[in-house]
């Protein structure tokens, strides 16, 4: 397995937080990781993105140039981006609550998936990356949900253990969407 | 028979290298009574500066750290983070601490740093043979300023003391001079007064000293201590800016 | 332990607090911040002192009084921030003070780009400052190289009494991989009886200085330390050889980059091409032990680098004309893909046929 994945979004979508629960959960599970942000003036306001390699041999160069296994996008100006990042036979999951556009890619499998609707549905629109982040662990398995549950455990600590329930209800409805 | 006079245990045996008349001598005695005064020799560690000063590490009977030129201020900050508990002085000219290190002075000042800086002001450049410093007065001759110090070129004197004072952290500041033993008491009252402020956990103390340099000024050391008397003075007047009493 | 995941520049701070180190003295500059933020956060919390100051030239001389102080001490910047530094640096060489400089370094020359570089080797290994002296360099390639290499850097300070830099590029300080935090073995090490920390009238006075104003002095001075240095290109030579069997090849790249070159490899040999790399672990000594016995398939070096070629130099020293010495590089913070590396590789051996 040699997964990479780019998560891009605007601030406050939650894409750094996406890309760092799959690196956690893939060390949970044993696997060699990375995390690589994007860094810099543009991360003051306008798009966020990072890039997280998943794999069962040492991390070479953590970072992806046109060939991501996965890109995640979730809005507009991130489509336009990464749409043409993605390696022929790879997966781009596109936010279709923001995003109206379909792909133009033909060689890659599309996945459309209304996550801000989900997450609304949910009573919690902050839990869009949630849903997303489930349709994309059904899809790709290249961790477990549980494993990333862990993850979410360590990164919200006690503060934040209140909501990891709704966290869980939003990765099963991202799943729902994809199967 | 009664002792009347013994040197300070402050200072070292080592011979000073300054010029005839030069009146570090004079400012490193105040310095060294006080802290032998103080009993805190064996706790100090002064930072020496860059400029006629810069073996100041031989005559002061402490550790002593050299410092780059400037950069008085950040290595006793350094020191005295590392050593709350000991006295940190540092000693520097006009050069040194109104030229290139204006940015490390008024950031010790700013921080509020425990450590105490003795500043000699003699408006010139002593050590590099005599160049125009920013405390050079107008109309002053330099070998950088060869027809006066002209403030259309240069700028104005730098009052580094008033400076200092509008800095919330700098709790002690007060400018005296050495020109004659009534002033030289007062120098040391003032000295004395800026290490208290240290040993009490004030704040930043600055001392600034008014000083000849006869040999730059091509003057002899009678006539220099006149000189400063005459024209630095005005320029640069005497007294306390700040004491804790009203610092905040 | 068990590994944590950590950002590159946190577990820096993290390895430097492990490593006993209490002081640090920063100013920010992308893409080192957290580091001294995370200083500013953990370090009160054992007792230690962080100080943001007013400047980069300000932050290594806080650093040289604490070294005098006989302190652990630490302070990081990137590429223009060390160049400001080199004064500092060069003052604590000469008085023989340990203390740990990391750089994460960005794209040069000037205010250059934040990106990941590697076009601080000259500015590291040769030193920027002032006079005859060097510093150990160390370059590790993974996050879990640079928390161990950083708390060795503090011993091999302390040993030597001279500064090390830990260099690593914008990538490895911002990147987030998992990290153990090993049980370290003592290192008997000196006292610091040198330390400027007050008399308490039981001693001479101790004098933290570089100023030698006799020339024989001086130079007196200088052979003292270059017989320092001697020691360190003796002792601490340090790197990783990969599939070094029988290639035709041999890459030499540092840090992140021999990262990219190893996967360049893999895909080759792969195809049954064989290729190599000698893997610098410090830039500084050079390690040119590495390059003693060369296997007799090789045909050339290739110096694989995030800048237009600093290291060659070295490698052409160490190489003394026997082989053709090959580059490739990315600079301004593009980062060498495995791909450019292998039509490189493939341009090179078409061209030897």
């Amino acid at each position: 397995m040699n997964e990479k994945f780019i998560f891009a979004g605007f601030g406050g979508q939650g894409v750094m937080l996406m890309g760092q629960l799959i690196t956690y959960a893939g060390m949970f599970e044993d696997l060699e990781v990375s995390w690589l942000p994007s860094y810099g003036p543009e991360m003051r306001g306008g798009t966020a993105n990072c890039s997280v390699i998943v794999s069962d041999k040492a991390v070479a160069s953590p970072v992806i140039s046109f060939d991501a296994t996965t890109a995640v996008v979730m809005n507009l100006p991130s489509m336009d981006k990464f749409e043409q990042e993605v390696e022929k036979g790879g997966k781009l999951f596109v936010n279709s609550s923001l995003i109206e556009r379909k792909s133009e890619r033909e060689d890659i499998d599309v996945y459309y998936i209304n996550a801000n609707e989900v997450a609304n549905e949910l009573g919690n629109a902050k839990a869009a990356n949630m849903v997303m982040l489930g349709a994309i662990l059904e899809v790709t398995k290249v961790v477990t949900p549980e494993s990333v549950l862990k993850a979410l455990a360590k990164i919200f600590g006690t503060a934040k253990a209140h909501l990891i329930p709704l966290n869980e209800e939003a990765l099963k409805r991202g799943a729902e969407l994809v199967k | 028979m009664a002792v009347v006079f013994e040197k300070t245990k402050g200072l070292t045996e080592k011979e000073t290298h300054y010029c005839p008349g030069c009146t570090h001598g004079i400012i490193h005695r105040l310095v060294a009574e006080v802290l032998e005064e103080l009993d805190v020799l064996g706790e100090t560690v002064g930072v020496a500066p860059v400029g006629c000063s810069v073996l100041a590490y031989e005559y002061f009977n402490c550790d002593m750290q050299e410092a780059a030129h400037g950069r008085a201020p950040a290595v006793a900050t350094g020191i005295k983070r590392a050593l709350p508990d000991k006295v940190v002085f540092s000693y520097q000219g006009d050069g040194d601490l109104a030229s290139i290190g204006t940015a490390e002075i008024v950031h010790v000042a700013h921080r509020g740093e425990k450590i105490t800086t003795i500043f000699v002001n003699n408006a010139i450049y002593g050590m590099t043979g005599g160049q125009m410093a920013p405390t050079t007065l107008i109309g002053q001759k330099t070998t950088t300023s060869p027809l006066g110090r002209d403030s259309n070129l240069t700028g104005f004197p730098l009052r580094m003391s008033e400076m200092l004072a509008t800095i919330d952290g700098a709790v002690f500041v007060e400018r005296v001079s050495v020109h004659n033993p009534a002033a030289i008491r007062k120098a040391k009252k003032a000295i004395k007064k800026a290490f208290e402020v240290q040993l009490e956990g004030k704040g930043f103390g600055i001392v600034e000293v008014l000083s000849t340099c006869p040999t730059n000024w091509g003057m002899t050391p009678v006539k220099a201590l006149g000189w400063l008397e005459e024209n630095m003075i005005p320029y640069y007047p005497l007294g306390n800016f700040k004491s804790p009493e009203e610092a905040k | 332990m068990a590994k944590v995941l950590m950002k590159g520049n946190e577990a820096i701070g993290a390895a430097a607090i492990n490593a006993g180190c209490r002081y640090f003295f920063g100013y920010p500059i992308t893409p080192q911040n957290e580091l001294p933020e995370y200083m500013s956060r953990e370090l009160p919390k054992v007792g230690g002192v962080f100080v943001q100051a007013e400047s980069e030239v300000a932050a290594i001389n806080m650093v040289y009084g604490a070294a005098g102080s006989g302190v652990r001490v630490m302070t990081s910047s990137s590429s223009p921030g060390i160049a400001l530094k080199q004064e500092g640096i060069s003052y604590i060489a000469g008085a023989e003070l340990p203390a740990v400089i990391v750089n994460i370094v960005r794209g040069g020359p000037g205010l250059g780009s934040i990106q990941p570089s590697q076009s601080d080797y000259n500015q590291s290994t040769r030193g920027g400052g002032d006079g005859d002296y060097h510093l150990l360099v160390y370059a590790p390639a993974n996050i879990q190289e640079m928390v161990d290499l950083l708390q060795e850097a503090f011993d091999k300070a302390d040993f030597y009494r001279n500064p090390v830099m830990v260099m690593g590029d914008g990538m490895i300080g911002q990147m987030m991989e998992p990290v153990e935090f090993k049980e370290r073995p003592e290192v008997d090490l000196p006292p610091k009886d040198w330390a400027a920390t007050g008399t308490e009238g039981k001693r001479k006075p101790n004098v933290i200085n570089s100023l030698f104003l006799k020339p024989e002095e001086l130079e007196d001075h200088n052979i003292r330390l270059t017989e320092k240095y001697d020691a360190m290109k003796k002792n601490e030579q340090q790197w990783e050889t990969y599939n070094m069997e029988k290639p035709e090849i041999i890459c030499v790249a540092y840090g992140t980059t021999a990262r990219i070159v190893k996967s360049a490899i893999d895909t080759l040999k792969a195809e049954g091409i064989e290729i190599g790399l000698i893997r610098p672990i410090l830039v500084w000594p050079f390690p040119e032990k590495a390059f003693v016995e060369l296997p007799e398939t090789a045909k050339m070096f290739l110096s694989v680098e995030m800048s237009m070629g600093q290291m060659i130099d070295d490698i052409k020293i160490v190489n003394q004309g026997r082989l053709p010495v090959e580059f490739y590089g990315r600079s301004g913070g593009m980062i060498p893909s495995p791909d450019g590396v292998v039509q490189k590789i493939r341009a090179l051996l078409g061209g030897a046929k």
